[in-house]
């Protein structure tokens, strides 16, 4: 090392220090690791770490939830590749091999239904079905929860008043029975109205979660200390607020996907979800009811959508501890 | 005598709460006059912040409400502002550095972001390059080292005496005319605080903004201020140039609290505490508020019953008293004078 010529200077300290570690660990060199930067008169160069880095290794870290996305990237994937992946199109019928069950040969690797359509195609096809579901109703319900809650929570009061009496009332209706009331009035539809219809319920935890994040928030001197540089209410809370809140946010939006993915296969699953012949998991399960003997029917589409929604919770798990340390409980 | 820049009449601060009326500010006045630094002192609950921050419009409304009063800046009635215009001003204007900065900086936002958008709010159009620019002169100005880098921080990454720097900084993004300092160091340990005062100093040398210093530390008063109020219970009980203050203090209370402090140029066994509590703001001491505490009062009926008005004292043209007997106090000097008697320091 070069001698120091101020040595005074809490500089030269510094670098006695990272000198004498550099003789006690093998192969440190302060100058190679670009801990002494002769250049940079601090001599502090070290990197931080933002947030989401240690957001990210946290993430990264957690086994089941990693676990979770690998399943779901494969699965999503071939939904969202489906008219490349799928060996045949989902109505593409072959008479000849009826509800043939699972063979390698004629590539009906999940079988065939009652009129011959490849089942694995089908389920390929149910997958792209569900999750355009899962992620629209995860989207705009997350939308609705977010500026329902933050108005509430931010302006309190009376606002806040109306605005959880609403979401109470949302809250207390049986979804279900709502749900299949509105199917019956409206009749089967498309994936996206089933989906609009799932969203008016899925934003109500979401708004709470939010309003009770934002309650706390807005007390913060940083919100106080805005509000003296002059910045208006909108900018508060969508600017300085809000991101604070993302944690709970981003989990509670993944989470909501599994729960929307659920419910419209229940829908379907009871014939009153998406008309086919598009094909959604749950009406694929709900034809194995014809076939009890067809096993193939109902267990293909039934493996998928609980891998579906079980990886999804792990990876909203996992998405929680990373996000938010200070709530994580202790895992076996 | 120049034109006041903010000029406050008969401010009267209450807030609601369930066990009645907490009469936080009692119809105060007072003057800010362009470049000068005012200390205004006083005790937890003296009502000095709230008679700050309720001109700004920052106290949470309701609870809080002002009765009545005027506030004066540049020539608006500050208190009769809509919202929004007074939002203009908040910022830009006035600028407001706050006690605790370990939590006035947003977690999650970059601390030169967080400085940037103190300027973008009142000048979007400028070029996001030239913000930049200018947050790292700020930060260099209040001494934040390496402030190319720290601008990409975060504030988790700052010491607290960064992070009040940089706080400053952020107050005097926009140039203010005014700026006010609520109790700036009293959350940071003493080597800091001497920093941060410093950088207080720099700062006001170089905007010529005025500042009005709220503390409770009389030590940062003499260090800084040309003028000093003293409050206790919401309203103000002795005003004058700092000088006057220190050396021939007429008011009891403002006695007291120095008595309170330690003189380090001699040995004292014992401190003389005010004895008693600070007054309940809802249910206040009939007549002087300081009365029950008072060692001139010693039972006085009129102590007792009538409130004391504010006066002029002896100590030259702007020292008043509130106290119906400041002229005993004549010829007391208090235990800070220095040791040659002088006839007031202005």
């Amino acid at each position: 090392m070069t001698e120091p010529t101020t040595p005074d200077t809490p500089l030269h300290l510094q670098k006695h220090l990272i000198d004498q570690a550099s003789t006690l660990g093998d192969g440190f060199d302060p100058a190679l690791s670009g801990l002494v930067d002769p250049t940079v008169d601090a001599g502090l160069e070290l990197q931080a770490r933002s947030q989401w880095s240690y957001a990210r290794s946290r993430f990264l870290r957690h086994r089941l939830a990693m676990i979770g996305l690998v399943v779901l990237v494969i699965i999503f994937g071939a939904g969202i590749f489906a008219n490349l992946i799928a060996p045949y199109s989902f109505e593409e019928i072959d008479l000849t091999n009826v509800l043939q069950a699972p063979t390698t040969t004629a590539h009906h690797f999940f079988g065939t239904d009652e009129i011959g359509r490849d089942y694995l195609s089908r389920v390929i096809y149910g997958i792209r079905t569900s999750l355009e579901v899962g992620v629209f109703v995860g989207f705009a319900s997350t939308l609705i929860g977010v500026f329902v809650g933050s108005i509430s929570g931010y302006y309190g009061g009376w606002i806040d008043n109306i605005l959880m009496r609403i979401t109470d009332l949302v809250l207390t209706l049986p979804a279900l029975a709502i749900l299949l009331t509105a199917a019956a009035l409206l009749g089967q539809g498309s994936q996206w109205r089933v989906s609009i219809i799932l969203a008016l319920f899925y934003w109500t935890t979401l708004a709470r979660i939010v309003r009770g994040v934002f309650l706390s928030l807005r007390e913060k001197e940083y919100v106080e200390a805005a509000k003296a540089a002059g910045s208006g209410d909108l900018r508060i809370m969508f600017r300085h607020i809000l991101p604070n809140t993302l944690g709970p946010i981003v989990v509670s939006a993944s989470l909501t996907v599994g729960a929307a993915i659920i419910l419209e296969a229940v829908l379907s699953f009871l014939g009153f979800g998406i008309k086919p012949p598009i094909p959604s998991l749950g009406s694929l399960i709900a034809s194995g009811q014809q076939f009890p003997q067809k096993w193939w029917i109902t267990v293909f589409p039934g493996l998928v959508l609980l891998s579906i929604v079980m990886a999804i919770n792990f990876v909203g798990d996992g998405l929680r501890d990373a996000l938010d340390p200070q709530q994580r409980r202790v895992r076996a | 005598m120049p034109e006041p820049l903010l000029s406050i009449r008969n401010l009267v601060v209450e807030f609601r709460t369930e066990d009645g009326i907490v009469h936080a500010v009692d119809d105060i006045s007072y003057d800010v006059f362009p470049g000068e630094t005012l200390g205004i002192v006083g005790e937890s609950g003296s009502g000095k912040s709230v008679s700050t921050m309720s001109i700004l419009g920052l106290i949470p409304q309701p609870p809080g409400r002002i009765a009545s009063g005027t506030a004066l800046f540049k020539g608006k009635d500050l208190i009769k502002m809509k919202k929004r215009e007074l939002r203009r001003f908040r910022g830009d204007e006035l600028a407001m550095v706050f006690q605790d900065p370990m939590t006035s900086l947003n977690p999650v936002l970059k601390v030169g972001y967080q400085l940037g958008e103190a300027i973008k709010t009142h000048y979007p159009k400028v070029p996001d390059d030239e913000v930049e620019k200018r947050v790292v002169e700020l930060l260099r100005m209040v001494g934040v080292p390496n402030p190319d880098q720290r601008y990409n921080q975060y504030p988790h990454e700052f010491s607290g005496g960064m992070r009040q720097r940089a706080m400053i900084a952020m107050s005097i993004a926009n140039s203010p005319s005014l700026l006010i300092a609520d109790e700036p160091t009293t959350a940071l340990d003493v080597t800091i605080q001497a920093q941060v005062l410093e950088v207080l100093k720099t700062v006001q040398a170089e905007t010529e903004a005025a500042t009005i210093l709220i503390t409770h530390d009389l030590g940062i008063v003499a260090e800084l201020c040309d003028r000093v109020l003293v409050m206790y219970g919401g309203k103000i009980v002795e005003h004058g140039d700092v000088h006057t203050i220190f050396q021939n203090p007429r008011h009891p209370y403002t006695i007291g609290l120095m008595d309170s402090l330690p003189k380090l140029t001699e040995d004292e066994e014992w401190l003389r505490p005010i004895p008693g509590q600070p007054p309940s703001l809802i249910n206040r001491p009939s007549g002087c508020a300081f009365h029950p505490r008072c060692f001139l009062a010693q039972g006085r009926v009129r102590c007792r019953e009538e409130v004391p008005a504010l006066r002029a004292a002896d100590g030259g043209t702007d020292h008043g008293s509130a106290c119906h007997f400041a002229e005993e106090l004549i010829g007391r000097h208090s235990k800070f004078a220095e040791p040659v008697p002088a006839g007031g320091g202005s």
